[in-house]
């Protein structure tokens, strides 16, 4: 059995997840943060505020992606205050982008960057391990989207709604979660369009169940029933 | 006849013994492992603020080292950091912080809030790479409330309402898992985090001896050192101990010191 190091890099086993739909972007993640194989926060915050109208999707290395996201929001704070109007997106990727391209030989992470601006409206752009950045209709990452890469080519359309598409981010999340053994805990949303941004939460019970997939239960006396008593 | 000079000795690093050390090893005597505090470390939200808790064994390989450490770091006076490690990390790196954090207070005339403690930690461990093997749980309740975070030997972060860590925090965890519930009461919290850690002591080789506790509320703080010691000393020698040899006392002299500061009324400075 292994033995537990606590000294291992925490990482972020993870599936995250940027789709565009008609009228800007929904981000999506799992909430599993692993430390080799002992889940160390079963319910962390992988999608990271950088301004109000753009987040980040965090991946691989939790050290890694957190200070990276410190610093963008920190760049991102001055230019705002310089540039008298809110960022748009493709400035914070880019940002991000620099930071992970020119740190590539000491940097593990692989993050997804999405909001809505006025000029472009909503955008996804994703920036994996090297520092490339790539802007995509939608975007997947972390160590659970091997698992998605046929089910977005067969499920993904463009000019979708709002509830289409956060219906999509859910379904994929759980489909990977249900797959990879590095993603777990609940599907955390975020959907930012003109009006503003909004949170969304869905525990375990919340999703729809797989292939060999069990209900969920609070307990296993539900399922196991009370056990015997013991006789002397 | 050549005579050597003799070269004065110059300032700096002298690093005479490690040729020793070098032959030493060779010869096959192991060289120490570093202090370790196999630990178990947690901390929980409750209704009012914060509890953290600890036990109390630092291990040397095998050995117990110290049978009754202090795991519970001061950083502020409404800030604990417990930590668990190498116990020589976890000491330099909260003292360091907690006097940077003593200079930010004279600096903004403001109490200490827990994010600033965070921040620092975390930068400061990131960039050592987790070469400074440090992980940490810190609580402290400020004026945006009660906050608790765990810091890995990398750098990252999580926010928790309950949090565990060191080679107890399986055991500990478990007790969480199955107990925690929100806005409990402190006689609760105390309770629970006093099994946690025992659940550390009682099952994780690296954790043992004594239970401390820290309870932090709104302008509040007690520190209960040894709140629990569930691993007495089994054989004690009822004579107790005599040191033989005691320094005689010739004469005592005591010479109060000047006062530091004196504070005189003075008038307003005038443009």
């Amino acid at each position: 059995m292994d033995q537990v190091d606590f000294n291992a890099p925490h990482s972020m086993g993870t599936t995250i997840i940027g789709v565009t739909y008609n009228g800007g972007v929904v981000l999506g993640a799992d909430s599993r943060t692993s430390t080799g194989v002992y889940v160390a926060n079963r319910a962390s915050d992988k999608i990271t505020k950088l301004t109000d109208n753009v987040y980040v999707c965090r991946s691989g290395s939790a050290a890694d992606s957190q200070v990276v996201s410190d610093y963008v929001r920190y760049f991102l704070h001055q230019h705002t205050i310089q540039l008298g109007q809110p960022a748009t997106v493709k400035v914070a990727a880019n940002l991000v982008r620099l930071l992970a391209y020119n740190n590539k030989n000491n940097l593990q992470t692989g993050l997804i960057v999405g909001g809505w601006d006025k000029y472009e409206g909503g955008q996804i752009y994703g920036v994996p391990l090297g520092g490339t950045i790539v802007q995509q209709p939608f975007a997947i990452g972390g160590s659970g989207s091997s698992y998605l890469y046929g089910f977005f080519d067969q499920a993904w359309k463009e000019g979708m709604t709002q509830d289409e598409a956060e219906e999509l981010v859910k379904k994929a999340v759980s489909l990977a979660i249900a797959r990879d053994g590095a993603s777990g805990g609940v599907v955390r949303t975020v959907i930012i369009n003109s009006e503003g941004v909004t949170r969304n939460f869905y525990p375990g019970d919340q999703l729809p169940i797989w292939h060999d997939e069990l209900e969920s239960h609070n307990s296993l006396l539900d399922i196991l029933g009370a056990p015997e008593p013991m006789n002397i | 006849m050549t005579k050597s000079l003799d070269v004065p000795p110059k300032g700096g690093f002298s690093f005479d013994l490690c040729r020793r050390n070098d032959m030493l090893e060779k010869k096959g005597l192991k060289a120490p492992t570093y202090l370790k505090t196999g630990t178990t470390i947690v901390g929980l939200v409750f209704k009012d603020g914060i509890i953290l808790g600890a036990d109390t064994r630092a291990t040397e390989g095998p050995i117990v080292a110290d049978k009754n450490c202090e795991k519970i770091h001061y950083m502020a006076p409404n800030i604990y950091c417990c930590g668990a490690g190498t116990a020589a990390d976890t000491e330099a790196v909260t003292d360091m912080v907690s006097s940077q954090l003593q200079l930010h207070r004279y600096h903004t005339g403001r109490e200490s809030r827990v994010v600033t403690a965070l921040t620092l930690l975390k930068r400061h461990l990131f960039n050592y790479q987790g070469h400074v093997s440090a992980a940490l749980v810190l609580g402290g309740v400020d004026i945006t409330g009660p906050h608790l975070h765990t810091i890995y030997p990398h750098g990252s972060t999580d926010t928790l309402p309950f949090a565990t860590m060191g080679s107890g925090s399986l055991a500990a965890m478990s007790v969480f898992e199955s107990k925690y519930q929100e806005n409990l009461t402190r006689e609760q919290g105390v309770k629970l985090v006093v099994e946690a850690i025992c659940a550390g002591i009682f099952n994780d080789l690296g954790s043992g001896s004594n239970v401390d506790v820290c309870v932090i509320t709104k302008g509040n703080k007690e520190y209960l050192r040894n709140h629990l010691t569930p691993n007495p000393r089994t054989f004690v020698n009822p004579k107790g101990f005599t040191f033989s040899k005691k320094t005689e006392v010739l004469s005592t002299k005591i010479i109060p010191l000047k006062e530091k500061v004196e504070v005189i009324e003075g008038d307003a400075m005038e443009e």
